[in-house]
């Protein structure tokens, strides 16, 4: 019963990507998407999920579209953040490897807020051990681990936690 | 219709030129910025943002291609970072030293670190 959810749920995932490359509706198109997707499925599933259709609850669909904008945003403002500092003449940089703590438990949400980290203002992951994660901060604003954990991953974590 | 389809292809050059002025931001913070790990959070960013918004302004340009452009963003977004990650841990593994202005580094006090120097 297992498997077959999980092969439910990769053959989706594949179906959607199928859909967005061929970009047609036609009924022999999306047939043969149909049939490719739940043949590369049944062989795939173990690699690709471990949870299958729990990832379609619809909390964790509405916490998905809450974050995505959110994430952009986020992105647009660490560009910005990274221009300043390249172009202006005394470049304002405050370089330093700073410790935080974060309460994911998973492999998918830690992987998440990693992206997530190293795409926003001015941090990038150097290193997870465990539960501890190693920052490159470009302008250290604190070097106490409750401190930065609550400025780094605390703003990321509200969505995480539902969607890892 | 017409007004239409002028707005979408001035804002798809909007989106190209934003694009390649991130682009070229990027590398001339790899020049400017001291050390790999700052040069790699120039290298990241501006690639991302950059990369997305060039690919986001051909979607606008060539409307059949925006579902193949959806996946491409999505592929910048998961390994851009990731590829960034590891070449920042493996300069760190492999003892590259960050620039004096560096104010800290909880790194070093981590026991695997101590092990390896």
């Amino acid at each position: 019963m297992n498997k077959i959810v999980k092969i439910l749920f990769t053959a989706v995932i594949y179906f959607v990507v199928w859909i967005l490359l061929t970009a047609s509706l036609k009924i022999e198109e999306i047939f043969v998407g149909i049939i490719v997707s739940l043949g590369i499925a049944l062989f795939t599933f173990e690699n690709f999920t471990s949870k299958g259709l729990r990832y379609f609850s619809p909390k964790r669909l509405l916490y998905i579209i809450r974050y995505i904008p959110f994430f952009l945003w986020e992105v647009i403002k660490a560009n910005f953040d990274v221009a300043y500092r390249v172009i202006h003449p005394k470049m304002p940089i405050k370089p330093g490897i700073v410790e935080v703590k974060t309460s994911l438990k998973t492999d998918t949400g830690k992987f998440l807020l990693a992206n997530s980290i190293t795409l926003t203002p001015g941090t990038l992951t150097i290193d997870v051990v465990g539960d501890r994660l190693f920052i490159h901060w470009i302008y250290v604003k604190t070097k106490d681990i409750e401190k930065a954990t609550k400025m780094i991953p605390a703003h990321f974590e509200w969505a995480l936690k539902e969607i890892e | 219709m017409i007004i239409l389809n002028v707005i979408r292809v001035y804002a798809g050059y909007f989106f190209l030129i934003i694009g390649s002025l991130f682009l070229f931001l990027g590398p001339l913070g790899i020049l400017r910025f001291p050390d790999v790990y700052n040069r790699l959070q120039a290298g990241t960013k501006s690639t991302t943002l950059g990369a997305i918004s060039a690919l986001f302004g051909i979607g606008l340009l060539e409307p059949g291609w925006l579902g193949k452009i959806v996946i491409l963003i999505l592929f910048i977004l998961l390994t851009n970072p990731v590829s960034s990650h590891a070449i920042g841990r493996s300069a760190y593994r492999s003892k590259v030293p960050l620039c004096g202005k560096s104010v800290v580094d909880k790194c070093e006090e981590e026991h695997i670190y101590k092990e390896a120097k």
